[in-house]
């Protein structure tokens, strides 16, 4: 029973992270019709530009949680920079041609970011400080979480609240659901487009970044190519959950993250990335809009 | 109040409006008939900012529109009901009527405003938490007037709102037309393929036949029209 718990927390950390990142995707794609394969390069680009401000604030003898805050606050604010600039000169002026020259741009992108970071930064893996403290009373907890874990599950509740208000209830929440739906009907009634577009991409690289820099601190290294992989499973979890939808991502994201989690701890863990895709197919076969997703309709 | 002149709109190669001039007053029932494909629909998606003319000068009370982008020109007081509704189908009721008055700030006059189109239309206040793609086609149409109301247009565009609703249906939205015209001045620009409906309701009309306007005069003078009664009234 207790083995179970821990894989089923384990994989709840996983979950987490997948949905921090699949948020994105699922966001711009609901907005764009995008998948924006550069969005783990952002989630990379987080946990760089965290590493690189924890290690000037730890010269400053500052404690980790100080740090972790502040890295990730400028960390999600560099990252929400490189989400909006890229969609400036990658997306916005293809996104009147095809489909395909869109997703081309956004593979490039990924590439370009990737080599940029392993050029400007190292090719090597580099230690990420461990920024959250050991919280003492979990010892005492039948089940073994750890701070980190803690940390991970309350910064993703708080984010899917504070985001599912945002979406529901304030004015450009309901100008993004709006130009989800109808983009021409959108610009009718006064929305600026281009400016919910953009708003879109700077949150979906700052909660990207969020998890970047949290994953980063429970896993201790990051490469430049920690986002590719992460990239994909969140783009499954989007999928999964389906696509375009909000709460879809987030369902989606922690059914693989248990998935994995489970399949890991029961079956054999050189098989997890195998669960990952195979429930992926599997949903895919029998519901091809996602758990969550709404039937394709095609506007006339 | 509205000027169009020298307006050439392509798709592509595909010429829809040429060279069309027209003025809408202020207080007027405009209306704009003509057959599928004539290019009405272009002419209120020009004047929206949605398609660009190639050509000619678009101008709202002076200010030359050409420049502006789709939300600026919301913002001067123009607002639009497209053809199709267009219902934001995932949204409620009362948020695709948020929408209407997305440019507005002044919240006292939006709540008026949301009486005011509850006065017009009551079912719609009683299907105000239902989801827009829940509502009959009628009830889509009233929601999709309310909803350029609460923008609060000097001037508003009407792209075809009788289209597959039924006759009953049609009656009571031009009814309520006219009186939206009489009661807020509200200037009407109607395009319709209704056009003896439209053309019973309006001040003034102009006929569209390829992209050009071929004929412009007073809405009882069309009415009684050789030609028009022929095209277009089925007399």
């Amino acid at each position: 029973m207790n083995y179970f718990l821990n894989l089923v927390i384990g994989g709840l950390t996983r979950g987490s992270i997948y949905a921090l990142l699949a948020l994105g995707y699922t966001m711009v794609y609901g907005i764009i019709e995008l998948i924006n394969f550069a969005h783990g390069e952002i989630y990379m680009i987080g946990a760089f530009t965290a590493l690189i401000v924890a290690l000037a604030l730890s010269f400053l003898g500052l404690d980790g949680i100080s740090i972790l805050v502040i890295a990730s606050l400028i960390a999600m604010v560099y990252s929400a920079a490189y989400g909006f600039t890229m969609e400036k000169i990658a997306y916005k002026p293809v996104r009147n041609s095809l489909r395909l020259s869109a997703l081309i741009s956004a593979i490039g992108m990924s590439l370009f970011l990737q080599n940029y970071v392993r050029l400007a930064q190292t090719s090597n893996f580099v230690p990420f400080p461990t920024l959250i403290p050991e919280m003492q009373f979990l010892q005492t907890l039948p089940v073994r979480i750890n701070s980190a874990q803690v940390v991970i599950l309350t910064t993703t509740a708080i984010v899917m609240v504070a985001l599912t208000f945002l979406i529901k209830f304030t004015r450009i929440g309901k100008s993004m659901r709006a130009a989800s739906q109808d983009k021409t009907m959108a610009m009718l009634l006064g929305v600026n487009v281009n400016r919910v577009i953009s708003v879109t991409f700077v949150i979906g690289s700052a909660t990207a970044a969020l998890g970047g820099v949290l994953i980063s601190s429970f896993t201790g290294q990051i490469n430049f190519y920690i986002g590719f992989m992460a990239g994909i499973k969140a783009f499954v979890a989007a999928v999964l959950g389906g696509i375009g939808s909000i709460p879809g991502a987030v369902l989606g994201s922690f059914v693989l993250g248990l998935t994995e989690s489970l399949g890991a701890g029961y079956i054999s863990s050189d098989y997890e990335d195998v669960f990952a895709f195979a429930i992926l197919i599997i949903i895919l076969i029998l519901k091809p809009s996602g758990l969550l997703g709404r039937p394709e309709n095609k506007k006339v | 109040m509205l000027e169009l002149k020298d307006v050439n709109t392509f798709y592509g190669s595909i010429q829809a409006l040429k060279s069309v001039s027209m003025s809408v007053q202020k207080g007027e029932i405009i209306t704009l008939i003509g057959a599928n494909g004539a290019g009405k629909s272009t002419t209120l998606m020009t004047i929206s900012g949605i398609v660009r003319p190639a050509s000619g000068v678009v101008a709202f009370e002076g200010q030359d529109l050409g420049a502006l982008e789709p939300d600026q020109i919301v913002a001067t007081g123009i607002c639009q009901v497209p053809e199709g509704r267009r219902i934001f189908p995932y949204l409620t009721v009362q948020e695709n009527l948020d929408l209407g008055a997305y440019l507005r700030r002044d919240n006292a006059e939006i709540h008026k405003d949301l009486d005011y189109v509850f006065t017009l239309f009551p079912i719609l206040s009683q299907r105000r938490h239902q989801a827009g793609g829940t509502l009959s086609g009628g009830e889509q149409q009233m929601l999709a007037i309310s909803r350029a109301l609460m923008a609060r247009p000097r001037l508003l565009l009407l792209d075809e709102p009788s289209l597959g609703l039924a006759p009953l249906i049609v009656q009571q939205i031009f009814e309520i037309l006219t009186q939206i015209n009489r009661e807020n001045g509200t200037t009407i620009f109607l395009v319709e393929q209704n056009a003896y409906m439209a053309l019973r309701i309006a001040h003034r009309g102009y006929v569209m036949e390829n992209g050009v306007i071929v004929l412009a005069d007073a809405a009882s003078a069309l009415l009684e029209n050789d030609e028009v009664k022929s095209a277009y009234l089925g007399v």
